[in-house]
């Protein structure tokens, strides 16, 4: 069936936000890689997410997610430096501090509860954050409205332009030299004697090493190499307003202000299989939740609303691992993305170009989907 | 740059555009009646500063903005002209105002 044969040091399975930037970390290691992704049809996390780089909440259950997460919030400035090095654009970071409000004293209380238990867990990093009336947030965040009962704020929370951050990986890979290969999806994947043979309706790609960043299709992929991305879709739904002038310096877990002056609203978390469709019940609650947050959103005209799936593990955490039967082949998936983008070009990537996984990321792997339950 | 058809009829509908007077026709949509009365630029871009003006005329580009009657970014093309409106270029990002009491 082969029509092309290309060869290549290290192939990416997917152009995502996560393939994206492990390949950005591969080319930066003086590898060759080439990225293969499928067309404008796939499902897209990374075109239509909510761009925060976000810390507060992140790793009860899991107190190594805290601290990688912890870890790219803190390694961003550098990728964000390096991206407008390689490419001169700016991706529009900014880490003022985050803040999860709360509508009501039982939603209060549930979140001051969740984030004592993150926070003692044994294991857990030590980061600061503080716990907010009313009266105190209103200090900070002017515009909130009379139903807001107080907040959690973090310092270590922030966000980015998330298509621009898109389009500048994109633009810094192949700068690097990466090919970059749409609409060539992968349909299968054989282990040879020298790595892998990737093939699919574009031809046969041979690697000596494999990166499966394919979002969702690494479900399918994953068991090829005898890996294991047990992933489901979640949907998720956002709205975003016109543009107006600067009001909110700071992120909320579920609003804030882009740096070009629209207002993001994105609340919902929804297990609906593959299906993207907006529904205005969902919609509704979210505005009126963001507008009992900030009234003066009441005014504002809503210009484009979508909806997009999340790549979603059993537990929520990302997953990370290298095949026992076959090495050279590695699985990198995860919901935060966004978040994770200095980690993964800055510290995965590099990891994987010596041959193996970083420091510290031996609980990601799939393995932890299998203890037995004790009697 | 653009003329009306010689079949366009109508009665005239007084409006102001930035203070000055000017008249459209009944039927005539807000940015129908600015582009017939030669006015091509009607807001600047909230990112880069950059003149825009009627483009799509269907509530697509968003490049009609205008201030009507004290209501910011509102699109011209979607918007039939009412004797008396006070028309205003839309100068960037408005901003944001709360409702009366509401916080
Ligand atoms: C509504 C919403 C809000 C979000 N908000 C945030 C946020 O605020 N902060 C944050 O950090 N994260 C957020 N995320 C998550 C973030 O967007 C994802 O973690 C990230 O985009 C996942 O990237 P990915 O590359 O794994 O997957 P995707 O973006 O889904 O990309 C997968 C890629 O693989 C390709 N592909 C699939 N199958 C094949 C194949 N067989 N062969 C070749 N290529 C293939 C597809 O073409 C696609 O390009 C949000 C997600 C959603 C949906
Ligand atoms: S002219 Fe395009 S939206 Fe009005």
């Amino acid at each position: 069936m082969s029509d092309v044969r290309l060869e290549t040091d290290i192939a990416v399975i997917g152009g995502g936000l996560v393939g994206a930037a492990i390949a950005y970390g591969l080319a930066r290691e003086g590898r060759a890689v080439r990225v293969l992704d499928e067309g404008d049809v796939a499902l897209r996390a990374s075109r239509a997410n909510f761009a925060l780089v976000w810390v507060q909440s992140k790793g009860l259950g899991m107190p190594e997610y805290a601290a990688w997460t912890r870890a790219s919030a803190a390694a961003w400035p550098a990728l964000a430096a390096a991206l407008r090095e390689d490419t001169g654009i700016d991706v529009g970071l900014s880490q003022p501090g985050g803040f999860t409000l709360a509508l009501s004293e039982a939603e209060m209380q549930r979140r001051m509860e969740m984030t004592r238990l993150l926070h003692n867990q044994p294991d857990m990093v030590k980061y600061d954050y503080e716990i907010l009336d009313h009266a105190q947030t209103s200090k900070r965040l002017p515009a909130i409205g009379r139903d807001v009962v107080g907040s959690i704020y973090c310092p270590l929370d922030g966000h980015v332009n998330s298509l621009r951050l898109f389009r500048c990986l994109h633009q810094a890979i192949k700068r690097y030299g990466v090919g970059y290969h749409p609409n060539c999806a992968v349909e299968t994947i054989t282990p040879i004697a020298q790595g892998f043979a990737l093939e699919g309706s574009f031809g046969e790609l041979r690697a000596g090493k494999l990166v499966l960043a394919a979002g969702l299709d690494n479900a399918r992929l994953a068991p090829m190499v005898d890996l294991e991305a047990p992933v489901v879709p979640s949907k998720g739904q956002i709205i975003v307003t016109e543009k107006v002038a600067p009001f909110l310096t700071y992120p909320m877990h579920t609003l804030r202000q882009t740096d070009e002056g629209g207002v993001m609203i994105g609340d919902s978390q929804e297990d609906h299989g593959f299906d993207t469709a907006v529904t205005t019940a969902v919609i509704s609650v979210m505005a009126q939740r963001a507008v009992r947050m900030f009234p003066l959103l009441a005014k504002l005209n809503v210009v484009r609303t979508w909806s997009a799936l999340r790549v979603m593990s059993p537990d929520g955490f990302p997953i990370y691992a290298q095949s026992r039967i076959h090495p050279g082949a590695f699985l990198a998936t995860c919901h935060s993305g966004v978040t994770l983008a200095a980690n993964h070009a800055l510290t995965l990537a590099p990891a994987i170009a010596r041959g193996g996984l970083p420091r510290g990321t031996s609980s990601f792997t799939s393995e932890r989907f299998h203890v037995p339950t004790l009697a | 740059m653009f003329r009306r058809l010689p079949e366009a009829t109508g009665a005239p509908i007084p409006f102001t555009f930035d203070g000055r007077e000017m008249v459209g026709r009944r039927g005539d949509t807000v940015a129908a009646a600015l582009l017939a009365a030669g006015i091509s630029v009607c807001r600047t871009m909230a990112v880069s500063g950059a003149p825009r003006g009627p483009y799509c005329m269907m509530g697509v580009c968003f490049d009609c903005l205008v201030t009507i009657d004290g209501a910011a970014n509102r699109q011209g093309c979607l918007v039939l002209l009412v004797e008396g409106m006070r028309i205003k270029t839309q100068a960037g990002a408005p901003q944001a105002q709360a409702e009366e009491g509401a916080t």
